[in-house]
């Protein structure tokens, strides 16, 4: 039924749009001037048929359950009855309503189902009515207004400014409400654990709190030596660090080799190419780490009398470096592409060589936008999952071998989130402290690298 | 520098073709610079006369699709030859461009760049020595000594473009070619650099394109005009400007197209 009104409304939306410009084009046929293009009035009228009506059917059914709710339950009211049984007692009418009760039915419930049936017949019809009448009121008032000087361009795109605003609201009210939920939840997971435990403890085994009977009470006690994070920051940055070891250098070079080297036939395949790598999901990062760099590398060290773990900090980070590249290479290409041509020419003329002249004068222009570039990569560095759930395993070792296995915030996260969890217990809200610090790490060096991106703009722009 | 009378030929160009790609953009120019002596190029736009002047520090090289004919003799050695090494060559040979260029460096790197790429201070204090001296001829120094350690791109255009100008003569080049230099300067600025061309050519030979006859007048000792690719006529200034003896000088100097 909501579906045919909302169709309905569309359409009528739509046919309002054509009577509108009609109007206009008789107007016009008048030779009368019209303050705008045709099309405006159609919009402006379909907006005036449209919004009006939308407007009341949302508010129908945001407040159309509460009041059906309060006028059915104001039969058992003054019986003494607690809130919950209240609640119960609705949801068995409801039941009984759709035909899907199976419980005992009594008198009472029987009359309640029958009123709310009825009480929800009378509020779709009545819906239907206010919104077609809404409709045909504003359309009217609307159509009426429109004449050869009446301002129709201004409401049309003012309600386009409006649609546009909702838009962006939309994305920035839902980032307040996921960084919200992760402080709330953060908060209460350091009402259990201590701050000073999480930020310095090295000892982290969330396994324990795993074989806690939920049925007992809640001892903090037993936590004690359990959610230390130490361990995890480390790995989390020892594998950033081993990724950017192999991505500044080689996307620098590359990005270095595009701008100013490069051919226009070389780049024109180059660099797509190259971007192709950013296009390859994580997951098949993840198991090209996990079943052919791993071993292969353990291979290689035990054939050289090294102890290497099949999954290594070095196998997870060297080809999270692979992954990164592209960011960098191709970042770092634009913003030496984007030095202007006159420095270069300026260079040559005193007789630098190609190379003196990358060194001395393109790359400290471009320096600021690399560094931005960089600080880019190292957020997605700290912030990838995927590749090292796989291949770096998820024992939290404090450790500075690269042949070892150590483990990251995320995959922690994926860790303590994989299977059964219960809200409310430590071990989950764990997970929203390694989030919401995920989160701070990288919003800070996001926060800096568009900072440095932001200043190398303006000095050329 | 007259020796005997007969002034002296510093850049001589015979017969030099360029090509971008398939276009022809300059025929058969011949051309005799003297020493010591501005040289003026006037032409409309797209005339070739840039196009000219970056043959003579071969900066025609930087452009993939750019090839140059003919022969380019610098002091009797050609240039265009295979055994020429063009650091050396742009080392002999300044140049300034239209749009003011400073590196984004402190004044004292732009100017110790040319120095430095080239090797030629042994020490801090020959380095101090070479930056002051060519901020004291580019007549910029009494603006900013107290400043050599700021960006240069925080000075005014006309002071940037004579650190441009302080950059190219560090190195102590025998030519100077200036591509349009005071295309983006107020009158002000522009006047200032003129007395400055006007005192560098004691030193160097000045290779000066221009859009501005005033300024071809007020500047130079001798002016070649181009048009669509050639060279149409040279000779001295005061003649160019006086007594052309070809039309089309004729009509380009008293504005009749252009």
């Amino acid at each position: 039924m909501n579906l045919i009104l909302f169709t309905f409304i569309v359409l009528l939306g739509f046919t309002s749009y054509y009577f509108g410009r009609k109007k206009a084009y008789t107007i016009q046929s008048t030779k009368k001037r019209l303050t705008a293009l045709p099309q405006f009035y159609g919009y402006y009228l379909a907006i005036w048929c449209a919004i009006p009506a939308f407007i009341i059917f949302s508010l129908w059914a945001i407040f159309e359950p509460t009041i059906v709710k309060l006028l059915v339950l104001n039969d058992y009211s003054n019986q003494g009855y607690l809130d919950d049984e209240l609640n119960l007692i609705y949801e068995k009418t409801k039941a009984l309503s759709r035909g899907q009760f199976t419980g005992e039915i009594t008198p009472f419930i029987e009359a309640s189902a029958e009123k709310y049936l009825s009480l929800r017949s009378i509020a779709q019809s009545s819906k239907v009515v206010i919104v077609l009448s809404i409709i045909i009121a504003s359309v009217a008032y609307a159509y009426k207004r429109i004449s050869s000087n009446s301002r129709t361009r201004e409401p049309v795109e003012k309600f386009l400014n409006a649609v546009l605003f909702t838009a962006s609201l939309a994305a920035i009210l839902t980032t307040v409400g996921i960084v919200f939920s992760l402080i709330f939840q953060t908060i209460d997971f350091f009402k259990v654990i201590p701050l000073f435990d999480f930020v310095f403890g090295t000892h982290w085994y969330p396994a324990k709190a795993f074989v806690r009977d939920s049925s007992e009470a809640l001892d903090p006690t037993m936590y004690s030596d359990t959610f230390g994070a130490v361990p995890i920051f480390a790995g989390t940055f020892f594998i950033a660090f081993i990724a950017m070891c192999v991505a500044i250098p080689i996307g620098l070079m590359s990005g270095i080799y595009l701008a100013e080297y490069a051919s226009t036939k070389v780049r024109q395949y180059a660099k797509p190419l190259i971007e192709i790598l950013a296009g390859i999901p994580t997951v098949v990062y993840g198991f090209f780490a996990a079943l052919t760099v791993g071993p292969f590398l353990k291979e290689l060290g035990t054939s050289m009398g090294l102890e290497v773990s099949a999954e290594s900090a070095l196998a997870a980070g060297g080809v999270m470096g692979i992954m990164i590249i592209p960011f960098i290479s191709s970042l770092s290409d634009d913003v030496i592409t984007s030095v202007p041509q006159s420095l270069r020419d300026g260079s040559y003329a005193m007789g630098a060589t190609k190379s003196e002249t990358i060194k001395r004068v393109i790359f400290p222009a471009a320096l600021p936008g690399i560094v931005g570039s960089i600080l880019l990569g190292v957020s997605r560095a700290i912030g990838e999952t995927m590749i090292v759930v796989m291949a770096s395993g998820l024992a939290a070792n404090l450790t500075l071998n690269p042949l070892e296995s150590t483990s990251t915030i995320t995959a922690q996260i994926v860790v303590i989130l994989i299977g059964d969890q219960a809200f409310g217990d430590p071990k989950t809200q764990a997970a929203f402290a390694l989030g919401m610090s995920l989160f701070l790490v990288t919003l800070c060096l996001n926060i800096v690298a568009l900072r440095v991106v932001k200043k190398y703009r303006e000095k050329y722009e | 520098m007259k020796k005997n009378g007969v002034k002296m030929i510093k850049i001589k160009a015979k017969d030099v073709d360029v090509f971008y790609g398939k276009k022809q953009a300059l025929f058969n120019i011949s051309l005799d610079i003297e020493e010591n002596q501005v040289t003026a190029l006037i032409g409309p736009s797209g005339c070739g006369k840039s196009t000219f002047l970056r043959c003579l520090n071969r900066m025609n090289d930087v452009i993939d699709i750019c090839s140059v004919k003919g022969e380019i003799l610098i002091n009797d050695f050609n240039i265009n030859d295979k055994s020429c090494d063009v650091v050396r060559l742009r080392e002999k040979i300044g140049m300034v461009f239209q749009k003011p260029n400073p590196f984004p460096k402190t004044l004292y790197e732009n100017v110790s760049y040319g120095p430095t790429i080239h090797g030629m201070a042994q020490s801090k204090q020959e380095m101090d020595e070479i930056v002051e001296t060519s901020l004291k001829k580019a007549a910029l120094w009494e603006e900013v000594k107290d400043r050599l350690h700021e960006p240069g791109t925080g000075l005014s255009g006309g002071q940037q473009q004579r650190l441009c100008i302080a950059r190219a003569i560090s190195v102590r080049p025998e030519v100077i070619l200036m591509d349009e230099p005071c295309s983006a300067l107020d009158p002000i600025a522009t006047a200032q650099i003129e007395e400055l061309i006007d005192e560098l050519k004691k030193e160097h030979t000045i290779i000066i394109v221009t859009h501005s006859m005033a300024q071809a007048a007020r500047v130079s000792q001798n002016t070649g005009f181009f048009h669509l690719g050639q060279l149409i006529e040279h000779g001295s200034t005061d003649k160019i400007f006086k007594n052309p003896d070809n039309t089309k000088t004729q009509d380009y100097i008293t504005g009749r197209f252009g």
